[in-house]
């Protein structure tokens, strides 16, 4: 996906258990941060057809 | 490459006489110059009409996706590495074909050549090393090695990786070759201008599915392009659907492309999408240490778990 040019930080994986709740609140934290400093998506949007 | 096609059709007469094999899957002449094509012999009688020369660049594992019956088939070093993965696939089985092992010095990129000569091309001739074009006022003479396919020029594995017989002794392999030097340079592009780059590499596709349907890989009894319910994404040419696309179907091919070159071969527009499946080629050989289709005694690599697998994208 970077290598077709979706910024580096616009997508994340990661690896939560059920029982990690701290983790999960930190993971979302993090990727919400990251993707928030890139500002909206602009690649990967596809327009829908305008219906009146 | 010259003289294999007599020995070919001994080699066929010899296994269709014996009853060793139902088939045999080749090459005949095509009804356009460098446009060659598969061709199925069960009789004796049929057998003339295989032929072999620098015009043989389908991938002919294609042909034996879910056969039932015994096959012999000829394999340049390509086709092998995917009779190999067909044969890990549960596509066909081992004692299912006879290999017949095509030690291959390169096919010859037909649209390159259409490039460099003027007017329609009416015959196409070659030695060991060159390349005759003959147009309606010229005759060009080229070095085949300026007019390969790029895969084929690329390639490290001409000498079949698996095979019952051979058609002759192997050639000589290519050695320390920068394999992906193009491929760096995208990797070494602003995300803006790689996204730019795809935008203009892929936007003459017609959506046609040449491409797919010419590769050993793409065997699934209905592509998620096709599905209907869900519909995973849009039928038309809008940019973005044309993108998904290409990168699904490259992500498909992870760890099991050839880099074969029939792909790029089939497309109508002269697309080159082996940029995608050769990214995660490369991906693949930095980490895991993975080439497809050398093995039949070794797990895929997205197949297996090690300890050691990279895992940093995960967070
Ligand atoms: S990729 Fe290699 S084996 Fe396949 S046609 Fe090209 S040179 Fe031959
Ligand atoms: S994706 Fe292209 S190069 Fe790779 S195996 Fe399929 S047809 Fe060959
Ligand atoms: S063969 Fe070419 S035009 Fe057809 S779908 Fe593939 S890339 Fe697009």
């Amino acid at each position: 996906m970077e290598m077709m040019g979706i910024e580096r930080d616009r997508l994340h994986m990661s690896w939560v258990s059920s029982a990690e709740a701290t983790k999960f609140i930190d993971v979302v934290t993090q990727v919400t941060e990251a993707v928030r400093a890139l500002g909206p998506n602009t690649r990967f949007v596809k327009q829908q057809a305008k219906v009146a | 490459m010259l003289g294999y096609t007599e020995k070919m059709r001994g080699i066929a007469s010899r296994l269709l006489k014996d009853c060793s094999v139902e088939m045999v899957i080749g090459f005949r002449k095509g009804s356009m110059p460098m446009m060659n094509e598969p061709c199925f012999v069960t009789t004796i009688e049929d057998v003339p009409s295989l032929i072999w020369d620098s015009n043989c660049g389908i991938n002919l594992a294609n042909y034996l996706t879910n056969r039932k019956e015994k096959i012999a088939v000829f394999a340049k070093g390509c086709d092998s590495r995917n009779i190999v993965n067909h044969i890990i696939e549960n596509k066909i089985k081992r004692d299912q074909v006879h290999i017949v092992g095509v030690p291959c010095t390169g096919m010859i990129d037909k649209r390159k050549i259409a490039g460099m000569v003027k007017g329609e091309i009416l015959e196409v001739s070659e030695t060991d090393d060159t390349i005759k074009v003959k147009t309606a006022d010229s005759e060009t003479l080229f070095e085949k090695t300026e007019v390969l396919q790029q895969n084929c020029t690329l390639c490290i594995h001409r000498n079949p990786v698996i095979h019952d017989e051979m058609v002759a002794d192997p050639v000589e392999e290519q050695t320390s070759l920068d394999r992906y030097a193009d491929i760096q340079k995208i990797e070494e592009m602003e995300s803006e201008d790689k996204w730019q780059f795809f935008e203009d590499l892929l936007s003459p596709c017609i959506r046609c599915y040449a491409c797919r349907n010419a590769c050993p890989l793409c065997y699934c009894p209905t592509c998620f392009v096709d599905e209907s319910k869900p519909q995973w994404m849009g039928k038309g040419q809008d940019p973005i659907d044309v993108r998904t696309f290409h990168f699904l179907r490259a992500y498909h091919c992870a760890g099991r492309c050839t880099d074969c070159g029939a792909c790029e071969r089939a497309c109508p527009v002269g697309i080159n999408m082996r940029l995608l499946t050769r990214k995660l080629e490369k991906d693949c050989q930095e980490q895991f240490g993975w080439e497809a289709g050398l093995s039949l005694d070794q797990r895929p690599a997205l197949d297996v778990y090690q300890t050691n697998d990279p895992g940093t994208f995960i967070k």
